[in-house]
């Protein structure tokens, strides 16, 4: 029990920061290094790791798996609408310049960060999803 | 000499050769199929490197814009190599649910003893 | 400085994939993997390759190396026999290789900055990426502007491959008598 205590305390203080992380590479993206993907896989580590030291029915209760199931069509479906705004602006397929007329990089500011958010919500959910999936199954 | 220099200039390519001749090696030559799928892993990663190492500017930065900075190495295959990563973890989360599946059909995971039992029926 | 730091991580992952085709113990070859990952990392990041870098050392280190232990778990294995007939797999492994060496002979030389890998589409990313899109890194405004439409396929893969695990892993492990069957989760 004692051994287990060290684990306990320390992943239950280290892991609000692996979240405030995971946001930090998400929106830093444009200035250094990071992205949508990275940040989609951290914030699913942190879920991974609270479910390893605590429990799979502990992490089921924070973030419950049906709410996990239907994220994961949520983000293509952000990417896919995203292009279907600019088509019904009159431009193409994808085209960013919908977003804002009279100043075009702005546009293209925009269409990043919703691009991008889409993206994160689908590799969070995905990686999420199939540790829930491996997990359950070892259980009968 | 110059054989020598050239040798030495190339060292990046030939470790990315053997990482890729290694992984195939795992793949055909072992049995297990955990094992083989780790070797299907070994030999993306090689051809990442493949991809990205000629892609490499001595004397430059990582492409992120600056205004102190005028050489960046180039931001072309970076872009590609980032689909193929998580496309690779995709496929090896994919292939590792198949690998438990076949082991409670069969009862192990090893290709001679797969083989034989379906030989049976 | 740079290449003596590039040649002896890369020597480091000749030896680490050596150990990996050495190993007969199942939990051993799946760390030895991880170590691997995070070598490949370390090379990334020599070559200037920081967003890959980071994607390699999170999905790579992180996430395989989870889903292998998972598996390894579920199927109770410990154990992989040495390879019976090791002669054929060695002559095509082999051949292979040396046809691959034969034709990097022809690639141009480490770390050159006139190939014409740099010539034609690069130069315009870099110079246009910020008047067009405002953002600093050029990985980013490829990967979400310029190339967005491959960005989409890759979420497409992605979202497949959790359907597909859900779909084999949904329900109990099966039991002796009984059927199995989907379970509510």
């Amino acid at each position: 029990m004692k051994l287990d205590l060290i684990l306990r305390v320390g992943v239950k203080l280290i892991l609000p920061f692996i979240l405030l992380f995971a946001f930090y590479v998400h929106f830093h993206g444009d200035y250094g290094p990071g992205g949508g993907f990275q940040a989609g896989v951290i914030s699913a580590a942190m879920v991974i790791l609270y479910g390893l030291i605590f429990g799979v029915d502990a992490a089921k209760r924070v973030v419950p798996n049906g709410f996990v199931q239907r994220l994961i069509p949520l983000g293509v479906l952000i990417y896919v609408s995203t292009g279907i705004f600019g088509m019904l602006g009159g431009h193409r397929y994808l085209d960013y310049g919908v977003f804002s007329h009279h100043h075009p990089a702005h546009g293209h500011e925009y269409g990043i960060m919703l691009v991008e958010s889409g993206v994160i919500i689908t590799v969070f959910s995905t990686m999420t999803a199939i540790f829930y999936a491996f997990a359950e199954r070892g259980r009968s | 000499m110059s054989v020598i220099s050239e040798l030495v200039e190339r060292y990046n390519y030939f470790i990315t050769i053997f990482l890729m001749v290694a992984g195939l090696y795992v793949v055909i030559a072992h049995g297990n199929m955990i094992k083989k799928l780790v070797g299907l892993s070994l030999f993306q990663t090689s051809v990442y490197l493949l991809y990205i190492a000629p892609g490499k500017i001595i004397g430059g930065t990582p492409p992120i814009i600056d205004p102190a900075y005028k050489v960046y190495s180039n931001p072309l295959p970076h872009v590609l190599i980032l689909t193929a990563i998580v496309v690779g973890v995709a496929t090896l989360a994919l292939g590792l649910a198949l690998v438990v599946r076949i082991h409670e059909a069969y009862g192990t995971i090893e290709e001679d003893e797969i083989f034989s039992q379906d030989g049976e029926i | 400085m740079e290449t003596v730091v590039n040649s002896v991580l890369l020597t480091l992952l000749a030896i680490v994939t050596i150990a990996i085709i050495r190993q007969r113990s199942l939990f051993g070859v799946v760390i030895l993997a991880g170590i691997y990952s995070f070598l490949m990392a370390s090379v990334l990041i020599v070559m200037d390759a920081v967003d890959v870098a980071m994607t390699e050392a999170s999905v790579g280190a992180g996430v395989s190396t989870i889903v292998l232990l998972a598996t390894l778990f579920l199927t109770n294995s410990r154990e992989n026999p040495q390879p019976r007939n090791v002669v054929l797999p060695l002559f095509v492994s082999g051949s292979v290789g040396a046809a691959l060496i034969y034709g990097t002979f022809e690639l141009p030389p480490f770390g050159e900055a006139q190939t014409p890998v740099h010539l034609h589409t690069a130069p315009y990313y870099l110079q246009q990426s910020i008047p067009d899109t405002g953002v600093a890194n050029v990985v980013t405004s490829v990967l979400a502007d310029y190339r967005g439409y491959d960005t989409l396929g890759e979420t497409t893969v992605i979202f497949t491959a959790g359907i597909g695990v859900m779909l084999l892993l949904w329900g109990r492990r099966r039991r002796k008598d009984n059927d199995e069957g989907p379970t509510s989760s």
